[in-house]
């Protein structure tokens, strides 16, 4: 099992795309098994046994397992009872405990990453890559993946894997290659090695040490939800019964399993989606009739989950980026016009003191890696000073440098009295950067703790549904990434 | 600051190559493959084109290639403010068809001075069309109905109404063998430009290249063109942003029905002041072409109008020098293929290409930086 870690732009998803067919290498060689190969397209790629988990699932949500697995391959079992007996070898053989008949739409985040292996396994894979397999899934599921990753590898098959978890890369991986701006710069055994000293190989300085933050939570509230409640249709309450209140300067971490109603929160709160019942206030104002972009205007930012879907125009030129979601304020826009100039000379501003990493404000924003379009969001969202800040999953898929640059802005805000619902998967970051907890589970607050005492561990459980209330630590767990974590002041009000 | 100019009009003329690249594919393939068809029926595969160009210097098939596309033009930014944001209007064709029926009956009915009739046949044709855009956008935001399947079935019955509106007992006047809705009050005759042999250049074409400004200032230059934008570029993006998507979808689905109601103006204020049996009736489906061949731009939709027309009306000309003016009809067949295939193809190839230019010159930043890094630490 070969990890390859790399800060964002290093050049990792590119040198896997190279590895998969989906991009030429411009000099150099690839040797699969002792030979030396050339394909032109992943179907060469998947030919030579290589097949690619992606970072962003590619399944047809409204598709059976069946149906996914077999959609491109009917060629080699089938669609019917061959190709069902084939995922159900495959699924037994490597504890994968696959359903063929599900809808995907109906699979956790989890399920649905097992559907990716077990469909690259089906085409005959012997070597898989994983780009970021860890970004959306907690302690309990991570621990179930690396299980099965384990089997893969001890029925003679070899893993390549991409992640930014330096904890989990020394844990789990034989071998440890570090790629910097584009070139290996290490290699590394996980036994000889501390994830200190990965995370300065990977940015190729000293890291900054996490700073011992004074807590910043005023008693003055923010953003008040009471009793909010969304129904799906049919009536199963996707949310239900959500209180909270964040205060000026305090940042409220929501951890949970993904699919739990965190997506419906963030939705109602932005405006997305109706609450069926309950209420939301900002500062004095009730807010739960308005509209997404009368909220976005009296001060709510808005770090999306999912930056492609809700965050960016991939096609648009950066500049355009800048003006989305805030087009009607300044200095966007001049009365009903846009105000073009104004909003390329902000871009810049932003491309400069955000260090989005970029050629110049006119190429696409697809263009950009992951980290960088991130930061361009980040920036964006801050500089229309929002009161209320929802932060989804602000770092994932970032690089440890960006990351301590997106939680350095965060704090920063945080200080002039911004609240914040941050909503992750990480839980370090979600510990680390937090003034209080709460979990989230199948659509209701059911566990509150205290993120000074509380453990990654102790926190899963309680995602996990296994416990409720006022989560107790019983016993200081260690620290996986030390950039993540820092000690916080208690900070009931 | 000169570096950053440089950069900048590399990117600029990039942009422009990549624009351009796709329609001239699109033609090139068009001619090869029309060429082709030539050689194989036995025919000169270059002739015809002669015979076309020499077509276009004469005066008066330039004014009819001109007043053709003004048509064509208002068609085809109807369509593709729909493009912009992902709605397929196909329905232009029974918009334009039946808001000049009904304007063509109202310029009958209602006799007032010229400087009102003129805009109120104006305003009629915009609100029918609207409103018969409007029955699409209202399935699609309030049932979900696709616009493509709605807009087509309104074409048919927008045939079947238009049939009954001219109706001598209804609406209509038969004159000889032709239905027609009657001769409209001189007040509402559009004045057109007199080029003396050539013929008249319709009036309205001057307001079809206005609105082709207005288009481009509403679109790029105030907020609701950029919400529309967003809304065409990502639906999921636009909403989150702010955009009130089945609003959106409204407004763009009555505005699209109201420049297509305008399609048939030109030629009912211009020069027949009738509706009759005669009325041409394809233009909607020819705007759709055009605007996927102008790639929804001002400029681009005009060139293409213009091409169009032209492939229409030189082609009149081959039949009495032996070749079949069908040749024509081949070639904005190719074209249309070629286009959508074309566009797709530099589209990804534009990216890839940006992705991976981006990925260069920020390596070579890095470089510099690490260099400059390294003689810092020299000295």
């Amino acid at each position: 099992m070969h990890a390859l870690v790399g800060e964002n732009g290093a050049g990792k998803s590119t040198l896997m795309k190279i590895l998969y067919g989906m991009q030429k290498p411009d000099e150099g060689t690839i040797a699969v098994d002792g030979e030396q190969v050339t394909y032109s397209s992943p179907a060469d790629a998947i030919a030579r046994g290589i097949g690619m988990v992606h970072q962003h699932f590619m399944l047809a949500d409204n598709l059976t397992v069946l149906e996914n697995v077999v959609l491109g391959s009917e060629k080699l079992y089938g669609i019917g009872g061959k190709a069902r007996r084939k995922i159900a070898e495959i699924s037994e053989r490597y504890h994968l405990n696959v359903r063929p008949d599900a809808l995907v739409e109906d699979l956790g985040v989890a399920d649905r990453q097992r559907v990716e292996i077990l469909k690259v396994l089906y085409r005959g894979a012997r070597t898989l890559i994983l780009d970021e397999p860890t970004a959306v899934l907690v302690p309990q599921e991570v621990d179930a993946l690396f299980d099965n990753l384990r089997e893969l590898k001890a029925e003679g098959l070899s893993v390549i894997f991409i992640s930014h978890k330096l904890g989990e890369v020394l844990s789990v991986a034989d071998e440890i290659t570090v790629i910097r701006r584009g070139t290996t710069v290490g290699t590394a055994v996980p036994a000889e090695t501390t994830p200190r000293q990965l995370a300065e190989l990977m940015v190729g300085s000293e890291l900054p040490t996490p700073e011992t933050a004074e807590s910043t939570v005023t008693d003055r509230p923010v953003l008040t939800v009471e009793g909010l409640r969304l129904d799906a249709e049919g009536g199963r309450p996707l949310l239900d019964d959500i209180s909270f209140t964040i205060h000026a300067g305090e940042v409220l971490g929501l951890a949970g399993v993904e699919g739990n109603g965190q997506t419906e929160l963030i939705d109602a709160l932005i405006g997305l989606k109706h609450a069926d019942s309950g209420t939301i206030a900002l500062e004095g104002d009730e807010i739960t009739d308005w509209g997404t972009r009368k909220r976005r205007e009296s001060g709510i930012g808005y770090i999306p989950e999912d930056r492609h879907r809700h965050g960016l125009l991939l096609e648009s030129p950066l500049w355009e980026n800048r003006i989305l979601g805030h087009v009607t304020e300044k200095p966007n826009a001049r009365g009903v016009l846009i105000d073009i100039k104004a909003a390329q000379a902000d871009t810049r501003r932003i491309v400069e003191e955000y260090d989005v990493r970029t050629p110049g404000i006119d190429v696409t924003a697809a263009s950009l890696s992951g980290g960088n379009q991130q930061k361009l969001i980040v920036g964006r969202e801050m500089s229309h000073h929002p009161r209320f800040l929802i932060a989804a999953h602000p770092t994932r898929g970032v690089d440890v440098g960006a990351q301590a640059q997106i939680w350095d802005q965060i704090r920063e805000a945080r200080r002039e009295g911004l609240a914040v619902l941050l909503i992750s998967a990480d839980l370090d970051e979600l510990i680390g950067l937090s003034d209080t907890l709460r979990v989230i589970y199948r659509g209701k607050l059911v566990a509150d703790a205290d993120p000074a005492t509380i453990t990654p561990e102790e926190l899963g459980s309680a995602m996990t549904g296994a416990s409720a209330g006022h989560l107790e630590h019983e016993e200081e767990g260690g620290d996986s990434v030390p950039a993540a974590r820092k000690p916080q002041p208690e900070d009931e009000s | 600051m000169a570096i950053d100019m440089k950069k900048k009009f590399a990117l600029d003329k990039e942009r422009l190559l990549l624009g351009v690249a796709g329609p001239v594919i699109a033609l090139v393939t068009a001619v090869v493959l029309t060429s082709v068809v030539l050689l194989a029926s036995g025919k000169s595969p270059v002739e015809p084109y002669s015979i076309m160009f020499t077509q276009a210097t004469y005066s008066d098939v330039q004014v009819l290639i001109i007043n053709q596309a003004g048509m064509y033009y208002l068609a085809a930014l109807a369509v593709a403010i729909g493009f912009r944001m992902n709605l397929f209007n196909i329905g232009v064709d029974g918009q334009y068809r039946l808001a000049a029926v009904v304007a063509a009956i109202v310029g009958a009915k209602v006799a007032l001075p010229g400087i009102l009739q003129i805009p109120l046949l104006i305003l009629v044709a915009m609100l029918t069309g609207a409103m018969w855009a409007g029955i699409a956008g209202l399935l699609k935001v309030t049932r979900g109905v696709s616009e493509v399947v709605a807009t087509i079935m309104l074409n048919s019955i927008a045939s079947s109404l238009i049939g009954y509106l001219y109706l001598p007992s209804v609406f209509g006047v038969q004159v000889g063998n032709n239905k027609t809705t009657g001769t409209m009050h001189k007040s509402g005759w559009f004045p057109g430009i007199n080029m003396g042999e050539a013929g008249e250049i319709y009036g309205f074409v001057v307001i079809a290249a206005l609105l082709g400004v207005a288009y481009w200032f509403v679109l790029n230059r105030t907020r609701f063109g950029f919400d529309l934008r967003a809304t065409g570029a990502s639906e999921s993006a636009a909403a989150a942003s702010g955009v009130d998507a089945k609003r959106m979808l409204l407004t763009a689905m009555l505005v699209s029905g109201a420049l297509a109601g305008l399609a048939g103006l030109p030629l009912l204020l211009g020069d027949t002041h009738t509706y009759s049996l005669t009325f041409p009736t394809t233009i909607g489906f020819q705007g759709i072409t055009i605007a996927l061949l102008g790639r929804n731009s001002p400029v681009g939709i005009a060139f293409a109008a213009l091409l169009i027309s032209w492939l229409e009306k030189a082609s009149a000309a081959l039949d009495l020098q032996g070749y079949d003016k069908e040749i024509a009809v081949i070639m904005q067949g190719i074209i249309t293929i070629a286009v959508v295939v074309s566009y797709e193809a530099v589209r990804v190839w534009g990216q890839r290409r940006q992705q991976r230019r981006v990925g260069i010159e920020l390596a070579i930043a890095a470089g510099e930086n690490t260099s400059e890094l390294k003689k810092e630490v020299a000295a």
